[in-house]
């Protein structure tokens, strides 16, 4: 059946913010259904609010609403555009409940908008909890016996009918947000009234625990001719209980019978046809009795989601660009599969090798949070990784995780000894279960033992024995032995790394690397072709071995390898992989061979159209320069990836390998902090006073020498990790108890605090001699806060001219000093109008998508021109930019993830994602950022104020302004008495702790619409958590800054002045740039 | 134990045998699926042949009573990348090592089995041997071109059954018909052609109500008619169709009176019965993914495969193509356009694959309604 012809413009809702639970594997799936959508013809209306996309590009779909994406904003885009369809099932949850929303509001029908790929009926059948239920049972399949809740009085007398434990869900939430696992009535309240609060529907299912069964999930493609297909199968090693997202999974499904495997493949075909998905992609998760093989309906998402993502890449098949087709009409068989070009989509992959995905965690930023694993989701990242069989995926998997670990061991001589602490950590399930499990074995566990305690199935536990078993061997052999060759070969077969090598053998890594190639044991390549070499593949789309045969060569063309950033985590996360992407479609335009290395299942980079050659491989020494040894590539791009390849650029250099870009001198120059110091004093530019303290001794000396509040972190870290700022010695030395090392080779970088500055974030496109100014983002929040969790403002809003121009300057000259060939990114902080350096990133940042975004200028296309020699000045981004508009960047926070862990921002980057407000005026942006990240702020109402005494001040322009709006003013006694005192009309309230009703009572009462709540010093942190807990777990807007709270009275007054429109950035950049 | 895989090409592989010493020699073919070696090992059409599995990962889930579809082990040898010895399923009894060993069936792990899939894929399926005595590769690839040749090769009487039997709930059940059979007559009769059925056939059409009776490949038409059948069902198979001349004079016969279905070597035998010819495939198909397309409805189904010949139909005006092959095109069933004949290429019984094609049964079932009002 071909395409529909009687649907002109279709309409797409992207996720927003990258969050725990939905990240850049919707970029990837709504970028390919954007693409397939103008492939067949369709004028594509595209809203996300998140300027780290590449599906936000202004060049892909035709119109691109960087709006915030709730039903209301939705809504006036669909009364603007008209659109004939709205495709729902592309942008994870948060496209598919603002979809429903549009739709029951009466939206669709009104503007007569058809739903395309799963109608309102089925979406509300799989999405709801009682619905699904009665569907499996009607189709003859198991659920665990549960009960829906919609208050606390539900919750409890569910309690008493089920038997513990019990499994919260709440009803339209994804990753999981608000469950857990209650093993009694006290955990039941608890969890429930988390998961009544973040349910969209105030709903939550309480749910017989199936812990310790084998947990299972197919993706599931259906036509509209109801040909159905499996694309992939995947078992997870975490046993129920943890999160599918939080579980380390392996495809395809290693442990079934065909003809239990078929029976689920039976059960997930009729599911689908039972809930009524009419086109697209949907994944079913089971959990299967290990005892007895019973099989239950855990649940099913009528879209595309994070598993589909990882299943396309883990086949090769791509479903959200067949999801796509197949919603505008087409059916499997009119579809042909890229990768083979012979055979069409109607078919299952079959792959012959073993895919494993583990989840990337970052507890260390959340003290206070449990390093626990359950059926909320946690983890913000993931990697993936192939090899030929499950041992080698596994090794190289742990390996792309960048945590340090350089395979499953890293240590191989002691043992370790407490078998009860090693049994502790296998029975609840954590982000380090799998080397606990090998010291488990390594401790003498037996297997059965391990299984007890894990419910991991015993499969895995043998492998994990067989690599434990091995490196018992080869810490006996050495090289010259008779069987060493042999050995080597088996080590690498089973994935282990050559630092894993070097290690056993106290050898460097060089020196392993130099032995293997001499017994010419090298990596080969094969290909990811979804038919198991059935058929002629031809999308090149590889992974290393250690295997027999040649079936890839390298090309004799002009090319270039970018190195990508692996693994999300907090302060590496899609801002990289829109850069490494642009990077490739620069390589493409300019007729230079893109070669994409990645390990990240999620990204757009990973997909495999958006390269030349994709090499799914992790980023470590080792794997890439096997790559570019291979290759022999023109030069390697480490500027766009982040910190990952930013930290292999020295070695890769030495090893001889040619980057290209600002050198790994500059690099150094801008890295190291002595070198640093010698360009800002050549220069005559200015940075806080600051030392370097190798001991503790020396610490106190440069503290005593600078004088409080000082900024605390240790060198060469990522996203500020471990960093703090501290106002008095008896902070500072807090600090010290708990940081982990000082030493020489781990040195702790002093700062003088610049108390009250702006900060200034600036990215610029140098090539060494032309340098352009690619934004000059003003910070809401001042300096002190890191970077990436604060909101910034294009172009700056309060900053004088003439301070502007000297931050300009600044920004040329250390380009020039620094000889930056490409991207560069300069922190200022601007005190009494003197502006200081910060820090000087010389590569692409985090803020590179934002800043192209707004004003039209493809930074890190150009960049990538610029490292291929292209002149700035030929280029002439001056004449790209787009002006007439002022763009807000906001953070976004996964707080509601880690109950009890503090919402205040420091120094330490706890940001996942972002997005962007865009319009005339700042405090219009500004609206349109905050509703995007968290919801819209209240434009009337009250607002509770407790602010500590060095802030009071300032807090007064911002008390003034939520006043002169009619807002009724609450604050606690002491900021009371100054507020009246300045003749604002303010009541007071109890702190909690002073009596009844606190304030706390009156936030659970819902008499308080915002929170501005600032503090100093740990005691007051401490005396006012429970504000700020409260206003997470009920969801009441809240600031913790005092320059938030004055942008936000300046937004809430200029939308009550003039409302909010909506525009798409195309018409924005409309305007006649400079 | 070290051993070798050589190829009639020369081409050679190194592994270790699983199941000990040993040599043995076949066609090496491979087979795409992803589970279901269980069912593989017992399939009597892969008599002749030593299947290389392309999923790398084999015997994970072990051996159990259940998953068999015939009596025992039938391939000459089994091609993987790497074995589990200790398996985990809750059905399993036995590890994949033990259960070949305990049939005398050699395995080989170890095994660069992309490159070997690779090579047959463009080179063909190619005899060749497995040996852990003669591990030079040399003279065993010399050896190999000494096999027999799959075309022309009669298996039927290595592999289906010598004496009649019946389909019960347990299993099969040895009968006589020397003076008539005593059909238990809960349905229709239906008298299955035994070239190397596979059980699920058997247990499908009981499921349907059939009343099953299994008879040798050599019985004959006048046989079959004394026996009041009301159907005739032929079963897959190993070797060349081509090669079974007097079981297609006994179809041609049959059509003429029964209705009668076949599956895989039995849809071959009744394309050549009808006037069709057929041919060998290049690498065959054998897996789970194969989309074929029921051109009666138009929809889609992902199928079991394991055939190496093919049937032409372009000179049988009276015979109808049902299904076709979406990968290649070739074709994977049809239909007679008045006599009640059906037959299928792949495998409807799945074990192992999908169960998308079940319907198959159904329509024999109700063709032979609509012919016999049973």
């Amino acid at each position: 059946m071909p395409k529909r012809t009687d649907l002109k413009k279709i309409m797409l809702i992207g996720s927003g913010p990258i969050i725990i639970g939905q990240a850049c594997e919707f970029d990837y799936s709504g970028t390919q259904a954007v693409k397939a959508l103008k492939e067949e013809g369709y004028e594509v209306v595209l809203v996300n609010s998140n300027p780290a996309t590449i599906m936000t590009d202004p060049d892909l779909a035709d119109r691109t609403y960087i709006e915030p994406i709730d039903p209301e904003t939705v809504a006036k885009i669909i009364e603007k555009e008209r659109p004939d369809a709205l495709l729902p099932t592309l942008g994870g949850q948060t496209g598919l409940n603002t979809a429903i929303a549009v739709a029951e509001a009466g939206i669709l029908d009104k503007y007569g908008v058809e739903l395309i790929g799963a109608n309102l009926a089925v979406i509300k059948k799989a999405e709801s909890r009682e619905l699904f239920r009665k569907a499996m049972r009607d189709i003859g399949l198991k659920v665990p016996e549960s009960g829906i809740a919609r208050n606390m009085d539900e919750v409890r007398d569910c309690g008493r009918k089920l038997t513990f434990p019990i499994i919260v869900r709440p009803a339209f939430t994804m990753g999981g947000t608000g469950g857990g696992v209650a093993y009694n009535m006290d955990d039941l309240e608890e969890i429930s009234a988390r998961g009544l609060a973040a349910s969209l529907k105030s709903e939550i299912m309480l749910e017989q625990s199936l812990l310790g069964w084998k947990e299972f999930e197919l993706e599931v493609m259906r036509d509209k001719k109801d040909n159905c297909v499996i694309i992939c199968s995947i078992e997870n090693l975490d046993p129920m209980g943890v999160h599918t997202g939080d579980s380390i999974t392996v495809a395809p499904a290693q442990t079934l019978t065909d003809c239990e495997y078929q029976k689920m493949r039976d059960a997930a075909i009729a599911i689908m046809r039972e809930i009524g998905v009419e086109t697209g992609g949907s994944n079913v998760q089971f959990a299967i009795n290990p005892v007895d093989g019973e099989m239950m309906i855990i649940e099913m998402n009528p879209r595309v989601s994070r598993s589909s993502a990882l299943a396309s890449k883990a086949t090769g098949f791509p479903i959200a660009k067949i999801a796509a087709k197949l919603a505008v009409g087409y059916t499997l068989d009119e579809i042909p599969n890229d990768i083979t070009r012979e055979t069409m989509a109607s078919f299952e992959p079959a792959i012959d090798y073993c895919v494993v995905k583990i989840p990337r965690f970052t507890f260390e930023k959340f003290p206070g949070a449990k390093d626990e694993l359950t059926t909320a989701m946690k983890s913000v990242g993931e990697t993936m990784a192939i090899g030929r069989t499950f041992k080698e995926a596994l090794q190289k998997g742990l390996r792309s995780l960048e945590t340090g670990m350089p395979g499953l061991g890293k240590l191989f001589s002691s043992l370790p000894r407490d078998r009860e602490d090693i049994l502790a950590k296998l029975r609840t399930p954590n982000s380090q279960r799998l080397y606990a499990l090998r010291h488990a074995l390594l401790s003498g566990l037996t297997e059965e033992d391990i299984f007890e305690a894990s419910a991991i199935d015993p499969w895995f536990i043998r492998q994990i024995k067989d690599l434990v078993d091995y490196e018992a061997v080869l810490q006996t052999v050495k090289p010259g032995d008779d069987d060493f060759a042999a050995n080597m070969l088996k080590a690498k077969e089973y994935g282990f790394s050559d630092r894993q090598l070097s290690t056993m053998w106290s050898l460097s890594e060089f020196e392993v690397r130099a032995l293997r190639k001499s017994l010419n044991i090298e990596p080969v390549y094969y290909l990811v072709d979804t038919c198991a070499a059935e058929f002629t593949a031809h999308t090149p789309y590889y992974y290393s071995t250690y295997e027999t045969g040649r079936e890839v060569q390298p090309k004799k063309v002009k090319k270039v390898v970018i190195l990508g950033g692996g693994p999300n985590r907090i302060g590496q996360g899609i801002e990289f992989d829109y850069c490494c992407c642009h990077c490739s479609f620069a390589l493409r335009e300019e007729g230079v061979m893109s070669i994409m290395v990645n390990s990240n299942p999620e990204t757009v980079s990973t997909d495999y159209d958006t390269s030349d050659r994709l090499y799914f491989e992790p980023l470590t020494f080792e794997d890439v320069l096997n790559i570019i040894e291979f290759e022999q590539p023109d030069g390697v791009v480490v500027q766009f990836g982040g910190q990952t390849p930013l930290n292999l650029a020295v070695p890769l250099m030495k090893a001889g390998v040619k980057l290209i870009g600002t050198s790994p001198d500059s690099i150094d120059r801008a890295e190291d902090r002595k070198r640093f110091k010698e360009v800002v004093d050549k220069l005559g530019l200015m940075q806080p006073e600051s030392g370097t303290a190798m001991s503790l001794t020396e610490a106190r000396e440069i503290a005593a020498h600078l004088d409080y509040p000082l900024v605390l972190r240790p060198s060469y870290v990522l996203g500020g990790r471990g960093m703090d700022i501290v106002y008095g010695l008896d902070e500072f030395e807090a600090y010290f108890a708990n940081c982990s090392v000082i030493s020489p080779d781990h040195p702790i970088l002093i700062d003088k605090f610049l108390d009250h500055a702006l900060e200034v974030d600036v990215d610029a496109l140098s090539d060494g001699t032309d340098t352009y100014i690619g934004g000059i983002m003003e910070h809401i929040e001042e300096a002190g806060i890191h970077s990436g969790d604060s909101a910034c403002v294009l172009p700056p809003y309060s900053i004088p001219a003439h301070v502007v121009k000297e931050i300009e300057r600044q920004t040329v000259a250390l380009a020039q000093e620094l000889n930056v060939i490409g991207l560069m990114n300069i922190q200022f902080a601007v005190k009494d109008e003197v502006v200081f350096i910060l820090e000087v990133n010389p590569r692409a940042s985090r803020t590179a998508p934002f800043v192209s975004k707004a004003t039209g200028v493809p930074l890190a296309k150009l960049a990538t021109k610029v490292m291929l020699g292209a002149k700035v000045k030929d280029l002439d981004p001056w004449s790209m930019r787009k002006e007439g508009h002022v763009s807000v960047k906001e953070s976004v926070f996964p707080f509601n993830r880690f109950p009890g862990v503090d919402v205040l921002l420091g120094p330490e980057m706890r940001s996942t994602g972002e997005v962007m407000g865009i319009d005339s005026t700042f405090g219009l942006a500004y609206m349109k950022a905050l509703m995007a990240a968290s919801g819209r702020p209240p434009l009337s109402g009250t607002v509770f104020i407790s602010v500590n005494d060095r802030d009071k001040p300032d807090m007064l322009v911002a008390a003034q302004g939520f006043h002169s709006l009619g807002f009724k003013i609450v604050a606690t006694k002491g900021t009371a008495k100054f507020l009246i005192a300045n003749g604002i009309k303010t009541e007071a309230v109890f702190k909690v702790g002073e009596g009844r009703p606190n304030i706390v009572d009156a936030m659970i009462n819902k008499t308080i619409d915002l929170v501005i709540n600032t503090v100093t010093g740990k005691k007051t942190v401490h005396e006012s958590k429970s504000i700020r807990q409260t206003a997470l777990l009920y969801s009441i807007p809240y600031t913790t800054t005092i320059s938030g709270a004055k942008a936000m009275a300046e937004a809430v007054r200029e939308v009550r002045e003039s409302g909010l429109g909506v525009r798409c950035i195309q018409e924005y950049y409309g305007k006649v740039g400079k | 134990m070290k051993a070798i895989l050589a190829l009639e090409d020369g081409t050679w592989f190194g592994g270790t045998s699983f199941t000990g010493p040993g040599e043995t020699q076949g066609e090496v073919i491979f087979n795409t699926g992803m589970t279901g070696y269980q069912e593989i090992l017992t399939d009597p059409s892969y008599a002749g042949q030593m299947v290389c599995m392309t999923y790398p990962l084999i015997g994970n889930y072990g051996v159990n009573p259940q998953d068999v579809e015939s009596k025992r082990l039938y391939l000459d040898g089994f091609i993987v990348k790497e074995c589990c010895k200790k398996p985990s399923n809750w059905r399993s009894t036995m590890s994949l090592p033990e259960y070949l060993r305990a049939s005398g069936v050699l395995g080989i792990e170890g095994i660069d089995t992309r490159a070997l899939t690779t090579h047959l894929r463009l080179k063909g399926a190619m005899r060749g041997l497995i040996s852990t005595q003669e591990l030079d590769p040399a003279k065993l690839s010399a050896r190999a071109k000494a096999i027999p040749e799959m075309e022309g090769l009669s298996l039927g009487d290595k592999v289906g059954t010598l004496e009649p039997y019946a389909w019960t709930s347990t299993g099969p059940r040895t009968v006589s018909v020397k003076d008539g059979y005593a059909w238990r007559d809960r349905g229709p009769r239906v008298v299955v052609f035994d070239f190397g059925v596979k059980w699920n056939i058997l247990r499908l059409l009981t499921e349907l109500g059939f009343d099953v009776l299994t008879v040798p490949w050599s019985t004959t038409a006048e046989q079959v008619r004394a026996l009041n059948a009301d159907a005739v069902f032929i079963s897959n198979g190993p070797g060349d169709p081509a090669a079974l001349t007097e079981a297609v004079d006994t179809f041609k016969s049959l059509v003429e009176t029964h209705p009668v279905a076949g599956i895989c070597l039995g849809h071959q035998l009744l394309g050549l019965a009808l006037g069709g010819t057929t041919f060998k495939l290049p690498f065959g198909h054998h897996g789970c993914n194969h989309p074929v397309k029921d051109l009666t409805t138009g929809k889609i189904e992902i199928s079991s495969q394991n055939h190496g010949f093919c049937v032409d139909l372009s000179c049988c005006p009276d015979v109808v193509p049902t299904h076709v092959n979406l990968n290649d095109q070739t074709l994977e069933g049809f239909a007679h356009r008045t006599k009640p004949v059906i037959a299928i290429q792949y495998h409807p019984e799945a074990a192992p694959g999908p169960h998308d094609s079940r319907y198959f049964f159904g329509r024999f079932r109700d063709m032979v309604r609509e012919r016999t009002g049973k």
